[in-house]
């Protein structure tokens, strides 16, 4: 079947609803390593520009480190680029088997197992380990890779709002009778940058005999005082079952992820989890470059601590200066501007004065909460912050919000 | 006895599913297709049906057309309860 006109017209129509819709992501391209420094080319075609980022998963600063680097080289030269092979044919090196127990170890859980992306660790997980007997409860505001996941798996399904444990209590109560119950969460939320409230989930958890799930992509490395996760805030190590992580965003950002957890879950996994079996094993480049994170994480907390001051200087320069913010203490710090258009010329104006912060409105985050999610790197120095922060401050000017309250921005520019 | 089951229906949709206090809910307000509930969190309602008034509503029947409004939900419960 040839590409024909007919069906050539059919996605031109397509991506033009898209680009009509206003939601038509254009990439922009970046001509240095991942940091807090950066050149860029946008749109296609201009001259480079140095800007400051501040919109990368790249908490610790660990993406571009000089460690990590040499580590990686070392596990080219020594172990190859490819292997050309799924894990359980002939796709498993010792360093594969030394980063799962490095995770079990950091994690406080039971076993490990690699997957090419925590997209595919949350894809396959539910389908390898529940059956239509069985119920799946997410926070209705979990990531879409869980979604898919969840989509893909013959078990039940039921939701509960935001962060609230009477509806998710109620809905544990509602489902009793299923064989295996798992309530389903992030970590820390990744659009608002607000924590799940483990302490509660896993005491309900416990009460009502069920499992607990938490994606903590958006804190493995820096979240609790050495940096273990949510789970280690919230004092539950060891209490959640089913942890999933990414190694691609503060463990060095390259690729991969893990489901960390308990034994038979980890084991049903590497049975049956389609990712896991029809997918390659994750580069011995990048499995050597996360060993080198995980060895930094372990001797010093350093970097998160210093994300940890770095985000909290960030959040407090943002409130003084009169910008509406979502409320929390994690190194996502989202400003909010409910207007989807205002975002888009502010993240602009940031762009033109040196700062690359993108905005995000729906579908991404739910109608009149368009924002500019802020991410904090300890690879970020106060002089980044400080810069950053006077391009907020004068591009807000420009669009006099400062000091303004959500309703007066409302009112002003529309939801 | 159905006035009775739409009051409840309806009671249940806007403790469920309703985060916005202003967001009015009618009888005959779309949920499913006007976007207030998605098809994964159809199924809690389905739940909370069959256990309140002890039936069972066969998945071919659970549709999104059927659970589209309060008024549609409470026709297909009288269908079971006889």
């Amino acid at each position: 079947m040839s590409f024909s006109d007919t069906i050539r017209t059919i996605y031109q129509q397509q991506l033009n609803d898209i680009r009509e819709a206003g939601i038509f992501k254009i990439e922009r391209f970046i001509h240095s390593e991942q940091a807090a420094d950066i050149e860029v080319e946008f749109p296609a075609g201009a001259t480079l520009k140095k800007v400051i980022n501040m919109c990368a998963n790249n908490y610790l600063g660990l993406s571009s480190h000089p460690d990590v680097i040499r580590a990686a080289h070392e596990g080219l030269e020594r172990r190859g680029y490819g292997m050309s092979s799924v894990r359980f044919i002939c796709g498993t090196q010792d360093i594969h088997k030394q980063l799962e127990h490095r995770m079990t170890e950091f994690l406080g859980t039971e076993d490990t197992i690699l997957f090419p992306s925590c997209m595919d660790a949350n894809a396959g997980v539910f389908e390898a380990i529940l059956t239509d007997q069985d119920v799946m409860i997410s926070d209705r505001l979990v990531h879409a890779s869980i979604i898919d996941g969840i989509r893909l798996c013959p078990a039940m399904h039921d939701t509960f709002k935001h962060s609230n444990m009477e509806h998710l209590e109620s809905k544990l109560q509602l489902h009793s009778d299923k064989r295996v119950k798992v309530v389903i969460t992030d970590g820390v939320f990744s659009m608002d940058g607000d924590c799940a409230r483990l302490d509660e989930m896993a005491a309900l958890c416990e009460q009502y005999d069920a499992l607990l799930f938490v994606d903590d992509s958006h804190s493995t490395g820096f979240i609790g005082k050495t940096g273990r996760g949510t789970h280690e805030k919230y004092g539950v190590v060891g209490k959640v079952d089913i942890i999933t992580t990414t190694f691609g965003k503060a463990l060095g950002g390259a690729s991969g992820g893990c489901v960390s957890g308990r034994r038979e879950i980890v084991e049903m996994c590497r049975q049956k989890a389609r990712p896991y079996l029809f997918s390659n094993t994750i580069a011995p480049v990048v499995v050597s470059g996360v060993l080198k994170v995980m060895e930094i994480l372990s001797a010093s907390t350093e970097r998160r601590d210093k994300l940890e001051r770095n985000a909290e200087y960030w959040r407090k320069g943002l409130t003084a200066a009169g910008f509406v913010l979502r409320e929390g203490d994690t190194p996502i710090v989202p400003v909010m501007f409910f207007n989807a258009k205002l975002s888009q010329d502010f993240s602009r104006d940031l762009y033109d004065e040196g700062i690359y912060a993108i905005g995000f409105f729906f579908p991404v985050v739910p109608k009149g909460q368009a924002r500019i999610r802020t991410q904090i790197s300890a690879g970020h120095e106060i002089h980044h912050l400080d810069k950053a922060l006077d391009a907020f401050i004068k591009v807000g000017r420009k669009y006099d919000i400062l000091g303004k309250s959500k309703q007066e921005i409302i009112d002003r520019y529309g939801m | 006895m159905s006035n009775e089951i739409k009051d409840i229906v309806l009671k249940y949709v806007i403790e469920e599913y309703v985060e916005d206090e202003d967001q009015e809910i009618t009888y005959d307000t779309p949920l499913i297709s006007g976007g207030i509930v998605d098809s994964f969190s159809m199924v809690s309602l389905k739940r909370f049906l069959e256990n309140k008034y002890k039936i069972s509503i066969p998945d071919d029947k659970a549709t999104p057309e059927a659970f589209d409004t309060v008024n549609k939900i409470t026709q297909l419960v009288r269908q079971f309860i006889g």
